[in-house]
């Protein structure tokens, strides 16, 4: 085949539509998208994923969608051509031709490898039977995760980093887990004796079993897997055996090519095989004898191959120095380099069972030569940096295992943290992110949020270890830029105003709809966006009940719909039962429709009451009705910023412990409050002595009954962030009780911003000022209680029954045409 | 390319009034629902009933200006180029919608 002139596009075909290979299209692209057609070919049918996070997949944390690194759209919108679930065979070099088993011929100028590897399965009899997996691939998970849902005892064999994620997530899905390993230490490459224990006692803590210095001799079973047999004859049952023992490069095809391999394809720096037009990256490479099995070489393998592909490069790519974290979440654990010595290095080892904390540095000539952290690993970062630039440690060695905010001195609080490393430290193992990246893209497209640098970066979007470093960078990067712009928070981009400027002009200058507001404050976005709307709509009606109305247009679909959204576009039913406490009638008219409509799930939700998720957005009309004519049943507001739920406990009435009737006073404090609109959802819970049993001390307002009466907690949050409530006061009787209630809950509704649930709000007025205006001022506490009675008589009508009897919004539930 | 729309595909769908201003109705389509929006200025648009991100009902979503934001996860649509708002990226497909003097018409083939 003759060279192509200059200006003709080169084709490029890529074999392996893994994370390497996709890098190094990534970075290719950066450089020169135009010179290249690129065509790319993958065994797995799938767009290219994460394959690190197939972890978080089968323990239930990530869904597969969420672990797609580059979508078919990105494909598309690249101009390459995908040939996914189709493998090359065969390679013809001298006509430079990729056969796939489609039938598909590509031609190529340049050609890249990232074939990968193959997981390794010991050559046992037994190894081929059903039910015996591997832990490599999107099927792999799958079939572990459909063994799991039938199958309930699971040997893991291996005890490394695979097998124990693979342990761990099966132990989520709810299998019973033994890991056989072969020596007496977990994760013996890349942790010390110490540290394996630690990590043992901790799985064995989380309910896996381990047999340690095992050697698998047979995997016995008929058709399907039944049970592994081990070198001295004793045996163990399993439904499900996974092979996590170790990978190798996957190199068949490179060999047939008859492309020069030994353990790997062999590269040059320059990322090239011994056939020039032929280069290799990822774990299917052998480079100046070494392979790997992680990510982070990849990345630079990556940069590196793409700079030469586009013909800018002189980069040399001279191996790598990797590092381990293990993804188990709640365990951290971090490992680099040598850690376990020898006659020329001295160990600095520090040591806090209680905490379980350890942490091991490998010294050789006063510089970092390997580490192991077990429990704290905040510093990893930071010693694998020392460790790859050799630095000398000598100045700070005393503090050198506290971390680098004491050892480099200082006050921990201003952090020295990632603010100054070097812009080419990666931040983000998981997905090869520097520094640099990160503070360019917080530069460029000004992000203020870890969320929003994940988005344009992809930093702290897997495993997340990184975020708080992320943070940092956020903080340190803004850090002038927060001085300069105004120091308050403003209701969204549309205004410059706060949430209280916004409702102190609400109220004095009389404006009853989020238009006016938009209008008299002038706002830049005529219709404003979906962050104010809401809050413009729900000022409005709080602060004019007898005058403002609801506007649909400005309220979250599930305010508008009166039901919750769910992912796949249906919704989920909530009726209300008053401090969760139910009869035949309701349970049975509940049945009734769930049956009727055919609901999917029916749910005992953590607010004690039923949920009925899936329903068809039609037919929420005719449950609404069927639920009220056959039950009674209102609605549970489950979706709206309003009072949610009373939780309660049987109290008095049953309990041998309890002290006072707190079902009956949650009963009516539900009754008094429901369909209260709030600045964000608002939950209550009375418990019948201080043993608490409705968990009073997580809500927005709570009841704790006493001998001598009740005590009142306020800004309990169990949610996102984990908050105790404070004690209010106590009080001696139920009407009290109620009135503190009311008083609360509408200054809440007062001075609340919206979508602040009482716990952030506390915490930015501060205790003092709600007892001031609740406890201490007996005059105010009524007012403030008449106030929110008021607003009421305007507030608890049935949305449910609007819509079903009085066909409100009807058009909401219906198509605006069925074209079949 | 451009599909080329003869009068015999156009359907009438119905009046611009039964849409809620900054609102949207669907029409059901065999091969999945189409959201039709009405913005404040009371222009009307047409976008496959699935955001770009994980395919969020945009019919269901908060409409402000020439956009949309998607109940599920709060990405912004643009409705006159189906494009999501920075810093997220995807299209969602977009159709041909006529208000002829208050009766619509709308077009099922995608635009180009
Ligand atoms: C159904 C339910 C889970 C269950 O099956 O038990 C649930 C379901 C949802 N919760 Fe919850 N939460 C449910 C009890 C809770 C609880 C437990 C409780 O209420 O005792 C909490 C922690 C307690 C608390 O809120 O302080 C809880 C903390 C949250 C949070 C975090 C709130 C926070 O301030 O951090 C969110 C997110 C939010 O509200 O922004 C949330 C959001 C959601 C949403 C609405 C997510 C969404 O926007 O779609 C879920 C709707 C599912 C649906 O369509 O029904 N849910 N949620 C529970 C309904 C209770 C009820 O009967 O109304
Ligand atoms: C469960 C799990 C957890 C992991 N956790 C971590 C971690 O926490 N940290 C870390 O650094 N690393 C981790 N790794 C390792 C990391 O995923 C790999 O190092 C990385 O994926 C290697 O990338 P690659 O492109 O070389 O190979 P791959 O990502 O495997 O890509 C190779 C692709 O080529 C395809 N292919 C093979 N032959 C052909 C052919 N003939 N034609 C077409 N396509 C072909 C394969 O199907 C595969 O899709 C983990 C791996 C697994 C399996
Ligand atoms: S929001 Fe609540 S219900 Fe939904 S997944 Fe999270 S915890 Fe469960
Ligand atoms: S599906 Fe629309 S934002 Fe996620």
């Amino acid at each position: 085949m003759a060279d192509k002139l200059p200006e003709q596009k080169q084709d490029l075909v890529v074999i392996g539509n893994g994370m390497a290979g996709m890098r190094t299209v990534e970075d290719l692209l950066k450089i020169r998208a135009d010179d290249f057609n690129i065509t790319v070919f993958g065994a797995e049918p799938y767009g290219n994923y994460n394959r690190i996070m197939l972890s978080p997949l089968l323990a239930g944390e990530k869904q597969l969608d969420e672990i797609m690194i580059n979508s078919r759209e990105w494909y598309d919108d690249n101009g390459i051509t995908l040939y996914s679930g189709d493998p090359v065979e065969a390679i013809d070099r001298k006509r430079r031709i990729v056969y796939a088993r489609s039938g598909a011929e590509v031609p190529y100028d340049r050609l890249l490898l990232a074939t990968g590897s193959n997981p390794f399965v010991i050559p046992v009899p037994g190894n081929d039977l059903d039910g015996v997996i591997t832990f490599r691939d999107v099927d792999d998970v799958n079939g572990m995760l459909d063994a799991s849902k039938s199958q309930r005892k699971a040997v893991v064999i291996g005890g490394g980093l695979l097998g124990l994620e693979a342990a761990n997530g099966l132990m989520k899905q709810g299998m019973e887990v033994t890991v056989v390993h072969l020596m007496d230490a977990l994760m013996e490459r890349q942790l010390d004796a110490p540290a394996a224990k630690m990590l043992q006692a901790s799985l064995e803590e989380r309910g896996l079993t381990f047999r340690m210095e095992a050697k698998t001799e047979a995997i016995l079973g008929r058709k399907r897997v039944e049970g592994v047999r081990f070198a001295g004859g004793d045996q163990l049952k399993a439904d499900l055996v996974v092979m996590a023992v170790g990978i190798k490069p996957n190199i068949e095809l490179a060999q047939s090519a008859g492309l020069h391999c030994e353990r790997g394809v062999i590269v040059n720096d320059t990322m090239q095989t011994y056939d020039p037009r032929v280069y290799a990256v990822g774990e299917c490479v052998q480079h100046r004898n070494a392979t790997y099995g992680l990510v982070a070489p990849l990345w630079e393998q990556a940069k590196v191959c793409a700079t030469h592909l586009a013909q800018v490069g002189s980069g040399r790519y001279e191996g790598s120095v990797t590092s381990t974290k293990l993804k188990v979440t709640g365990i951290d654990l971090f490992s680099a380099g040598d850690f376990v010595g020898d006659e020329n290095t001295e160990d600095v080892v520090f040591q806090d069972p209680r905490r379980g904390v350890y942490k091991r540095i490998v010294l050789r000539d006063n510089k970092v030569a390997g580490a192991v952290l077990y429990g704290d690993t905040g510093d990893g970062g930071w010693y694998f940096q020392l460790m790859k630039e050799g630095t000398d440690v000598s100045e700070f060695r005393d503090r050198l295992v506290f971390g680098r905010a004491y050892a480099e001195g200082g006050d921990p609080a201003n952090d020295a943290g990632v603010a100054d490393l070097p812009d080419d430290a990666q931040i983000c193992d998981c997905n090869g992110v520097c520094k640099g990246d990160i503070v360019a893209a917080i530069g460029e497209h000004d992000l203020k949020s870890v969320a929003a640098v994940g988005k344009q970066t992809k930093a702290g979007t897997s495993c997340g270890a990184c975020q708080d470093a992320v943070a940092q960078l956020v903080e340190a990067t803004l850090g002038e830029g927060l001085e300069a712009a105004p120091d308050k928070i403003t209701v969204c981009e549309c205004t410059d105003l706060s949430h209280d400027e916004v409702r102190a002009a609400i109220v004095h200058r009389h404006l009853t709809t989020t238009a006016a507001v938009r209008e008299a404050l002038d706002w830049r976005e005529p219709d404003g966006c979906h962050k104010c709307r809401p809050a413009l709509n729900y000022y409005c009606v709080a602060s004019w009940p007898d005058e403002a109305e609801h506007e649909d247009a400005s309220r979250f679909i599930n305010e508008r719909a009166h039901a919750n959204i769910q992912k796949d576009g249906t919704y989920s039913v909530v009726p209300r039962m008053f401090g969760g406490v139910t009869n035949p009638r309701e349970l049975r008219a509940i049945a009734d429709v769930a049956e009727k409509y055919d609901i999917p799930t029916v749910k005992v939700t953590g607010g004690q009451r039923i949920d009925m998720l899936g329903a068809k957005k039609q037919d929420l009309p005719a449950i609404w009705r069927d639920l009220r004519e056959q039950g009674g049943l209102v609605s549970g507001h489950a979706y709206a910023k309003a009072l949610r739920t009373v939780k309660t406990c049987v109290g008095k009435e049953w309990c041998r412990f309890g002290v006072q009737d707190s079902t009956t006073l949650g009963v009516e404090l539900e009754h008094l409050t429901w369909g209260s609109f709030m600045p964000h959802k608002f939950k209550m819970a009375v418990s019948g002595c201080p043993r608490n049993c409705a968990e009073a001390s997580i809500k927005d307002f709570g009841i704790v009954c006493l001998e001598s009466g009740y005590e009142l907690q306020v800004g309990g949050n169990g949610g996102t962030r984990l908050r105790g409530a404070d004690v209010l006061c106590r009080v001696k009787t139920p009407e009290e009780a109620r009135e503190y209630c009311l008083a609360f809950i509408q200054l809440y509704r007062e001075e609340g911003h919206y979508f602040e649930r009482t716990a952030p709000y506390i915490e930015r007025v501060g205790l003092d000022h709600v007892k001031a205006c609740v406890v201490d001022d007996a005059e105010n506490r009524k007012a403030l209680a008449e106030r929110f009675n008021h607003s009421q008589q305007f507030a608890q009508t049935d949305p449910w029954e609007a819509r079903s009897a009085q066909g409100v919004n009807r058009e909401h539930y219906i198509p605006l045409k069925e074209v079949s | 390319m451009a599909a080329v729309m003869t009068d015999a595909e156009w359907i009438e769908i119905g009046r611009l009034e039964d849409i809620p201003r900054l609102g949207a109705r669907t029409v059901g389509m065999p091969d999945g629902d189409i959201a039709v929006f009405r913005t404040s200025a009371d222009e009307v648009f047409a976008l496959k009933d699935a955001c770009p991100h994980r395919g969020g009902p945009l019919s269901q979503g908060i409409v402000h200006g020439r956009k949309v934001t998607c109940p599920l996860h709060n990405w912004c649509i643009g409705l006159a180029d189906g494009a999501a708002c920075e810093p997220d990226e995807g299209h969602t497909t977009r159709y041909a919608v006529e208000n002829r003097d208050g009766a619509l018409f709308l077009c099922p083939v995608p635009k180009e």
